[in-house]
């Protein structure tokens, strides 16, 4: 009996999956160099670095991401922070508000967003206004990595030796408490950025170009610069996953994007 | 003796109120912006969509929700849970299937971590670009059908169609299978050798041990893990959207089209139809809960 060989039943069931997950990566990297007829090359390429509407796109939501990350923890580490420190029988509130980005799609989100507010322009106008669902979306991570990142902590003793050295909460919290979840917020700020550069609904709804709005669009007229872009996009959203997973903390947080 | 006295003094210090410092100030502070924040831009939002698929023009009415009930919308709805109910079940069990062969103790090491971490990867791998990757492998130009051409087999012949429900189940496979190997990985690990080891020695083969030992303990997390998916598939708007143009008719294509004025429908109409899909969510996700509850005795946590 040779106990080290898999069984064939496995090892058909796990080469299957790997075809079906690989073929889509490599046809879309064949279909990006397509040039017509038997031709191939890097035109699709070539002109799409020279597309200024494509650097924009990809700029407004590399822009959009770190907004969100910026805003995200603005919010997000006061709360979970003084929640942990003072108010542990708030914890069910927050994992249930963490799990609402869930229960309310993103297509149901920004319909009630139009619905409520109209303006003002300097704020619904702008494409800035998408951070604001954004920080939404992201909401279900964010919370779950700093409240992992928390718990490893004694905020109690932190707080108190702080404290005792003369610092104030604002002093507190940018010197103590953020160094110490550096791991944590580098896998909250990562995800957030995977989640942020793949999402279209809001962005397509409330018309602003976003990069994968402007993937959309580069595909009602050129398959071959589309598929270059998808590319692309796999790229940053393995890069980010990536990041994600050597920052340590990585297991348990890298789950569900939020963004088909 | 110190002891009692130590550990009195202990007691005494531990159940001291904590100091006030900041006081309910310092929760304002602190937690308030977080509420706010949630309470104005993600619950006012979703309130805003109850009272406005009650309101006609004249106070309140029942029109709009029942207009849930014309055969278009009612078709809406059959199509997204038939989509979500199939991918859901093609990414529990290929992907079930995907994680207990990879736990096997068999199985080449470095594969596993090959295989979590191209998982996070494809189950974040977002909307558009995962429709045009597949456009470009399966599509009537995709790679993949003119290869198949080549050998002889017309893929489009034989009535598949990426533009079509088959067609989505095979893109959204995409999300899902990855989706539940990350979930159900560490339910497979929590199965002890030593139940196996123990029903092996009562004379159970492999398959009386899974009928009766190993299945019903993953129960409680492979439903999770189902409706998990459920919701996942339930909500995806930009891949059937970049995919089919809104061709097939689903529930989030159908308000998109309410929002951007692409059909003749009052806003109540969408509402209404955003109204639905919260319910589902909901019913997912109430059930969701009780499941991960049982399925989280087995854990010890």
């Amino acid at each position: 009996m040779s106990a080290r060989r898999m069984h064939p039943t496995g090892v058909i069931v796990l080469l299957l999956a790997g075809l079906y997950f690989a073929v889509p990566l490599v046809a879309t990297g064949v279909f990006s160099l397509w040039e017509g007829g038997s031709r191939y090359g890097f035109n699709a390429y070539v002109s799409l670095v020279h597309k200024s509407e494509m650097w924009d796109s990809l700029w407004l939501s590399l822009r959009l991401a770190l907004e969100t990350i910026a805003l995200s923890l603005v919010v997000l580490v006061p709360a979970v922070f003084w929640m942990h420190l003072r108010a542990p029988r708030m914890k069910p509130l927050f994992d249930f508000i963490s799990v609402l980005p869930f229960v309310v799609p993103p297509i149901v989100l920004v319909a009630g967003l139009t619905a409520l507010f109209h303006g003002p322009d300097w704020f619904v106008g702008t494409a800035n206004y998408l951070v604001v669902p954004y920080v939404i979306l992201a909401l279900p991570y964010t919370y779950r990595a700093l409240d992992v990142g928390m718990r490893a902590l004694d905020l109690r003793t932190l707080t108190e030796a702080s404290h005792s050295l003369g610092a104030g909460w604002g002093a507190f919290l940018l010197r103590v408490l953020v160094p110490n979840l550096a791991s944590a917020l580098a896998g909250a700020a990562l995800l957030t950025i995977a989640i942020v550069m793949g999402e279209f609904t809001f962005a397509n709804v409330l018309l602003f170009n976003t990069f994968a709005v402007y993937i959309n669009y580069i595909g009602q007229t050129s398959a071959t610069e589309a598929a270059a872009l998808t590319l692309l996009s796999f790229l940053i959203t393995w890069l980010a996953m990536l990041g994600v997973l050597l920052s340590g903390r990585g297991k348990g947080q890298a789950q569900l994007g939020g963004a088909h | 003796m110190q002891r009692p006295a130590m550990e009195q003094a202990g007691s005494a210090a531990g159940t001291q109120p904590v100091r006030p410092r900041g006081g309910h100030w310092g929760a304002m502070i602190f937690i308030g912006p977080f509420l706010l924040y949630v309470a104005v831009f993600l619950l006012l939002p979703t309130l805003r969509l109850f009272s406005q698929a009650f309101s006609g023009d004249h106070g309140l009415t029942l029109q709009y929700v029942e207009a849930l009930g014309q055969p278009q919308t009612v078709k809406a709805f059959i199509n997204s849970i038939v989509l979500s109910a199939v991918s859901a079940a093609v990414g529990l069990i290929v992907g079930g299937l995907v994680a207990y062969f990879l736990l096997r103790p068999q199985a080449p090491r470095g594969l596993r971590s090959l295989v979590t971490s191209f998982s996070a990867v494809a189950a974040n791998f977002a909307g558009v670009p995962l429709a045009f990757a597949f456009i470009a492998t399966l599509g009537s130009l995709g790679m993949v059908t003119l290869w198949l051409k080549n050998l002889g087999i017309d893929l489009y012949g034989t009535g598949f169609s990426l533009y079509s429900m088959s067609g989505l189940i095979v893109v959204y496979a995409y999300f899902q299978v990855p989706l539940m190997i990350i979930v159900i990985i560490p339910a497979i690990e929590g199965l002890r050798r030593e139940w196996r080891e123990a029903s092996e020695s009562l004379g159970a083969g492999s398959w009386t041990y899974w009928r009766h030992v190993g299945l019903p303990i993953l129960l409680p997390s492979l439903l999770s893990a189902y409706l998990l998916l459920f919701g996942n598939a339930f909500s995806a708007y930009a891949t059937p959207y970049a995919l089919t143009s809104g061709i097939i008719s689903l529930v989030p294509i159908e308000i998109s089209n309410v929002l951007s004025g692409n059909v003749m429908l009052a806003p109540q109409t969408g509402a209404a139809l955003a109204l639905g899909m919260i319910v589902v969510m909901v019913g997912v996700m109430l059930l969701y809960a009780l499941a991960a509850r049982r399925a989280g005795r087995w854990s010890g946590k």
